[in-house]
């Protein structure tokens, strides 16, 4: 008995939830957030993003009036800032598809308490994407001639571009994260809904949780549709981040020309997305006083996945590297000394810094469990992956002939874009903390033990059918 | 104004362990148009309900073959039928090229079918339910765990039902207008 007792606490890990929580303690504690009159904090916050969305309208406004001239591109660097924000922002999206999705069918129930926030995350970091290539059109009054739309010209587009499957893949990737929100939302809207004080929350509300009562076959039909969800979105975001590295690996620009890119572009999706999950994690957990949901163990789960996927990252600089020796192409090997030790050099060591050395400190288990230092690091880590990107894309400053190299310097106007970018995101995230639930009530009750009907804490004199019996004694061992 | 007629009766359960044990108690009764309400799923009420099982995968099979035959279609008929453009001697139209957007429109059309089949299947958006008018029911959301039992089942009898509620641990049991 004393060795299972034993067992039972070193191998298991601590609860999900700390705290001595009840349902009804979840739900209010939860709720308490959204219902409250917003802190002082959040509306500071709110200012800034605002401010930060005014700076994109601005930038955006004049792009559209006066035409992508005003931004630093030049001959051979024909896609500078929009491309590589592009990326950057898709990348963003995946951690949270990964949480949501992967970790679901892997039975991670630790990603219960993340999941809802991370899944706003990609959607916010989606709409930010898709922003880029819209803009970066120029003329964005014709962008529907990308969709198969029928038209007056009766022309289609072209599918053998893979610039025209990451129409689709990013397109699709949006709506299916959409509808993966909104479907775990669903309990949760009508717990606020059945809690509502005012009748526009009562209707608002109530018209978005269709009518929600939690009928159980409703919740049969619910959870076949989620796992279902779960298991579309799974290779659905490994796909996505596939064509949009496509967009690099179809060319035949030396340094973009790889088939590393593929899963290179996947492992760096991850990494850049779960740092921007604590990025968003540590400061709200303290803020709205989550830290018995958003638990010390969670932040320590996400650094060990940083620390795993940026020594994949780093892993595939060096196989580029390597690979563009091995090939025997004076222009592959000749790209790859030039982003190491040419004009763009200190962008290079920034990623090489941010992405590869300084997550090495994840070793150690202090760091892991230290809030501030995740956060820094973590914030080194968007830098670094926001500067790999920026490091691919500066391939093209110097091309196959050298009388038409040239060095890109952003304007102002890119720069008002990307920093304009991070105000629509935020502005969306701090809307979403105020209005919906950030952590997934629902999801959280049924992982408690008390969820469980054959928990011990329920006297053991019920008498289950013979299913249930053997469910039953597997928890009752020890 | 007409007599308000019975839709049910409802009563409240104190946690899943009972509000397992009484659907168990249901189902052995006989009885069929029940329903068993919670906060979150319970696990193993499927079967303590004796459901069969979701229909929901039929649809996101249906819906996944649609968004893949649609896809190809699409492709092979806009580039080499309609709009044919010879563009790096590349063909027409082969399947290589023509995977990443067969498999996006799949998984788009599924999720379609996953989502919009649950809440078709669950006949949301129900605006009215007879069990809103009771107040303890509100907690259904957030701590509350109900049974009911409404007047279409062949075996309801207001006084028989009852008892039942009452013996399978049921709390507050109370009669539902429609």
């Amino acid at each position: 008995m004393s060795t299972a007792n034993y067992q039972q606490e070193t191998v298991f890990p601590p609860p999900l939830v700390e705290g001595n929580q009840t349902f009804h303690s979840v739900t209010e504690a939860v709720c308490r957030v959204v219902e409250a009159p917003p802190s002082k904090g959040w509306l500071a916050s709110f200012a800034m993003a605002l401010l930060g969305l005014a700076v994109l309208g601005v930038s955006v406004g004049w792009l559209i009036w006066e035409g992508s001239g005003i931004w630093g591109l030049n001959q051979p660097v024909s896609w500078g800032f929009a491309i590589v924000n592009f990326v950057f922002w898709v990348g963003i999206g995946h951690a949270g598809t990964l949480i949501s999705a992967i970790l679901f069918l892997f039975r991670q129930k630790w990603r219960t308490s993340i999941n809802r926030f991370a899944e706003a995350m990609t959607i916010f970091a989606v709409i930010c994407a898709l922003l880029f290539p819209t803009i970066h059109v120029g003329r964005v009054w014709l962008l529907y001639w990308a969709l198969p739309i029928p038209n007056q010209m009766g022309m289609w587009p072209n599918f053998r571009s893979p610039l025209l499957w990451d129409v689709f893949a990013v397109s699709t990737y949006f709506t299916v994260s959409l509808l993966f929100w909104y479907t775990g939302l669903i309990p949760d809207l009508a717990t606020l809904r059945d809690r509502a004080k005012s009748k526009v929350a009562y209707y608002a509300y109530g018209m978005f949780a269709l009518g929600w009562r939690g009928a159980n076959r409703h919740w049969q039909n619910y959870e076949k549709a989620y796992l279902i969800l779960a298991g579309l979105s799974a290779p659905l975001v490994l796909s996505v981040h596939t064509i949009v590295s496509f967009d690099f690996a179809t060319s035949v620009i030396p340094g973009w020309h790889t088939t590393i890119f593929p899963p290179y572009f996947v492992a760096g999706a991850i990494f850049s997305g779960f740092a921007m999950v604590l990025t968003l994690a540590i400061p709200a957990r303290k803020i709205f006083k989550l830290e018995e949901f958003i638990t010390v163990r969670h932040v320590e789960n996400m650094n060990k996945i940083i620390l795993v996927t940026g020594m994949m990252v780093g892993y595939a600089y060096a196989m580029e590297f390597f690979i563009a020796w091995y090939s025997g192409s004076a222009y592959e090997s000749w790209t790859f000394i030039n982003r190491a030790f040419g004009p763009y050099w200190w962008a290079y060591w920034i990623m090489w810094s941010c992405n590869v050395i300084t997550p090495q400190l994840f070793w150690s288990q202090k760091i892991r469990q230290n809030m501030t230092a995740s956060f820094i690091l973590s914030i080194f880590v968007n830098i670094g992956m926001w500067f790999e990107r920026f490091v691919i894309t500066m391939s093209l400053h110097r091309d196959y002939i050298p009388s038409s190299w040239d060095y890109y310097r952003p304007t102002i106007w890119d720069v008002g874009c990307l920093i304009g970018s991070f105000g629509l995101f935020f502005t969306l995230f701090l809307l979403f903390l105020k209005f919906l639930p950030a952590i997934a009530i629902a999801e959280v009750k049924g992982v408690m033990p008390q969820a469980d009907p054959h928990w011990e804490g329920y006297h053991a004199d019920h008498h289950h059918s013979a299913d249930h019996a053997h469910a039953a004694g597997e928890k009752h061992h020890g | 104004m007409a007599e308000a007629r019975v839709w049910g009766l409802v009563a409240q359960f104190d946690d899943p362990a009972k509000l397992l044990h009484a659907a168990e108690g249901l189902r052995d009764a006989g009885y069929k148009r029940y329903e068993v309400w919670s906060p979150f799923p319970v696990h193993g009420m499927d079967n303590a309900m004796g459901l069969s099982r979701s229909k929901v995968p039929w649809i996101v099979l249906g819906g996944g073959l649609t968004g893949m035959a649609s896809a190809l279609l699409l492709q092979w008929w806009s580039g080499a039928v309609e709009y044919p453009v010879m563009i790096g001697g590349k063909p027409l139209f082969a399947f290589e090229f023509a995977t990443p957007v067969t498999f996006e429109l799949s998984v788009l059309l599924s999720a379609f079918g996953a989502v919009f089949g649950m809440i078709g299947l669950n006949k949301l958006p129900t605006p009215y339910h007879p069990l809103d008018k009771i107040a303890m029911f509100r907690r259904v959301t957030d701590d509350g765990f109900f049974i009911s039992i409404e007047t279409r089942d062949a075996k309801f009898d207001l006084h028989r039902s009852r008892e039942l509620l009452e013996s399978l641990g049921g709390r507050h049991v109370t009669v539902v207008e429609e």
